[in-house]
């Protein structure tokens, strides 16, 4: 937490130190980072994937536009706009889980396009510019930042208290879990309005940096796709993964861009791979290398005898300490 | 009243998407996100083929039946031993693969499939060709329930549907037999890929939105029924075709609000 608060303050300061230059990429990565996060919290934490969080994104850019408020107060606005849409449509949507929820939730996504480009039309919306361009680009570049920090620490926050644990026996096994008395559709709520809020909030922010949406483009599943990509290699049901997911994600965006289907084959794949063989991403084979709560820098992966097993702290989600 | 004969014929192609869809859920528990794209697949296999429709299926057919076998023992079987989210994660990266693979190899050209002098003909101005379809989808739902209910196949399919551990215990090998439904359900989805390439156009982004149409065809009849299956195709069918009257632009929007209503007031299905 002392740590993520230490990355936030440093990259607040970019605007000031480092300039127009620097923002441009940063705003990228941390949507990127946002995004991924708010996915882990719904497919990680509460065992729900879903195909269709770009209807979120969708709601927040036009939420943004239809209030037709200045970015700098209409991010939150946009939030809470897609985060009440939330509720509704997690009634029939809870009623189900794995691929049916999956698929629902991509009608559902379907369902706000088609309403939104009827409403709209297909050839997209743009917003006026309020601010001159370098104080709305640093404007865009705060929100992104605040927005991916809120989303970082919400879930560590969240994943760290009773909330946490709930969510965690949900994800492992719902029916193992309402035995125990947790309320499986009550936390999957939680979470899925939740992930709907922040992602809405990542929407405000894509349109404010674009300052033009289009219904074809932010309600492309292709978002579910990068989502799902970036969680499931940087390490699904752990903290770290999608930031480091969102990394990976981002290089290989500005690396392979240019070779069209092939690099989307490669994400596919990679995806596949990494589902099958490597269940827990990086942070998962790797155990986190930087000095833990625990005092353990490595996972130990061939534990002597499997009592070692369980005394290991760095091994997964299971083992986090509260604060 | 033309339009309720197209709605209907409609919905016997997306129920012929449907059912294998449907199969794969009712017996191995995997919901295909790749379904759709295995169908354009289809439709895809007869323009490599280059040879006319007709003699192309007998071709594509097995083809389909031995991808969903290799599939299934290369994919499936290890996303269903690995947790409730792995089949959902590794279907969606195999839909991403597969439409990337068609617009790599193929270009992302719409495209359609020749079907020769009878896809001309009509009948009282209703083609001929869609009569075809319908009766094939109504013949292969048929002809699966029936094999299905009477067949010693179809008995060790339920049984193993049933309970997968009791199935093993008396003796019935399920790997082979999840493989060989896994076959059963992408040869059919093939079979109704080249169906929506001889009645339209197909492109290799067509998978995601067949895949939608197919999921609530089942989810609309019923989880679990091939006849529940057969009716909520129809169901969308005419809703397309009734609410395409009023506004070509609201007929795919109908199709969604009508499977949200079901989803929210009758979530068993209509015909459950």
């Amino acid at each position: 937490m002392k740590f993520l608060a230490l990355i936030t303050v440093v990259l607040a300061g970019v605007p000031f130190y480092a300039g127009p230059a620097w923002e441009r990429p940063l705003i990228d990565l941390l949507t990127l980072a946002a995004m991924a996060s708010l996915w882990n919290l719904l497919a990680g934490f509460a065992g729900l994937a879903s195909f269709g969080q770009q209807a979120y994104l969708g709601i927040g850019a036009y939420a943004l536009f239809a209030t037709g408020l200045d970015p700098l107060v209409g991010v939150p606005v946009a939030a809470v706009a897609a985060g009440l849409a939330a509720v509704p449509a997690s009634v029939p949507l809870l009623r189900l889980s794995g691929g049916h929820f999956a698929v629902a939730t991509w009608v559902l996504a379907e369902i706000a396009r088609l309403t939104v480009s009827m409403a709209t039309g297909n050839t997209g919306v743009a917003l006026p510019a309020a601010h001159e361009p370098l104080l709305r680009q640093a404007i865009t570049y705060w929100w992104a930042l605040a927005v991916a920090a809120g989303a970082v620490g919400g879930i560590l926050l969240l994943s760290r208290g009773r909330y946490g644990l709930a969510a965690r026996a949900v994800a492992g096994d719902a029916v193992a879990a309402a035995a125990s008395g947790v309320k499986v559709t009550w936390t999957r709520r939680v979470a899925y309005c939740l992930a709907a809020t922040g992602t809405g909030a990542v929407g405000a922010v894509l349109f404010a940096d674009a300052l033009y949406v289009q219904p074809s483009s932010i309600f492309n599943v292709q978002y579910s796709v990068s989502m799902m990509f970036m969680v499931l290699i940087g390490g699904i049901r752990t903290v770290e993964g999608p930031l480091l997911g969102a990394l990976i994600f981002f290089g290989l965006q500005r690396a392979l861009a240019g070779y069209g289907p092939w690099y989307l084959i490669l994400l596919g794949v990679i995806a596949i791979l990494m589902t099958l063989f490597l269940p827990r991403g990086i942070i998962g084979k790797v155990g986190r290398p930087w000095k833990s709560r625990a005092g353990r820098s490595y996972s130990v992966r061939w534990p002597l005898w499997p009592a070692a097993r369980r005394r290991s702290k760095d091994r997964g989600p299971r083992a986090r300490e509260p604060s | 009243m033309n339009a309720l004969i197209h709605g209907v014929l409609l919905g016997g192609e997306y129920a012929l998407i449907a059912c294998g869809l449907s199969l794969a859920f009712g017996v191995m528990r995997l919901v295909n996100i790749a379904h759709g794209d295995l169908a354009v697949c289809g439709a895809y296999l007869v323009v490599f083929l280059g040879l006319p429709v007709a003699y192309a299926l007998p071709l594509v057919l097995p083809i389909a039946f031995g991808i969903g076998w290799l599939l299934n023992i290369t994919l499936f079987e290890r996303a269903l031993k690995a947790g409730d989210l792995a089949p959902v994660l590794v279907t969606f990266g195999l839909s991403v693969v597969i439409q990337n693979l068609l617009t790599e190899g193929a270009t992302a050209n719409p495209r359609t499939l020749d079907g020769g002098a009878i896809s001309l003909a009509e009948v009282g101005g209703v083609s001929v060709l869609r009569i075809i379809a319908f009766a094939v989808a109504v013949s292969v739902l048929g002809g699966l329930q029936l094999g299905l209910s009477y067949t010693g196949f179809g008995r060790r399919v339920r049984a193993t549907a049933d309970d997968v551990d009791t199935a093993r215990l008396v003796g019935i090998r399920v790997r082979p037999l999840f493989a060989a439904v896994a076959g059963i359900a992408v040869a059919t989805a093939a079979l109704a890929g080249v169906f929506l390439g001889l009645l339209g156009t197909v492109d290799p982004y067509t998978g995601g939105l067949t895949l939608i149409f197919a999921f609530e065809a089942v989810v609309i009849g019923g989880l679990g029924s091939l006849w529940g299956t057969l009716a909520g195709g129809i169901v969308i069918g005419l809703t397309q075709q009734l609410a395409g009257l009023w506004s070509v632009k609201f007929a795919v929007l109908a199709v969604h609000l009508v499977f949200l209503a079901v989803l929210t007031f009758r979530p068993r299905g209509l015909f459950a």
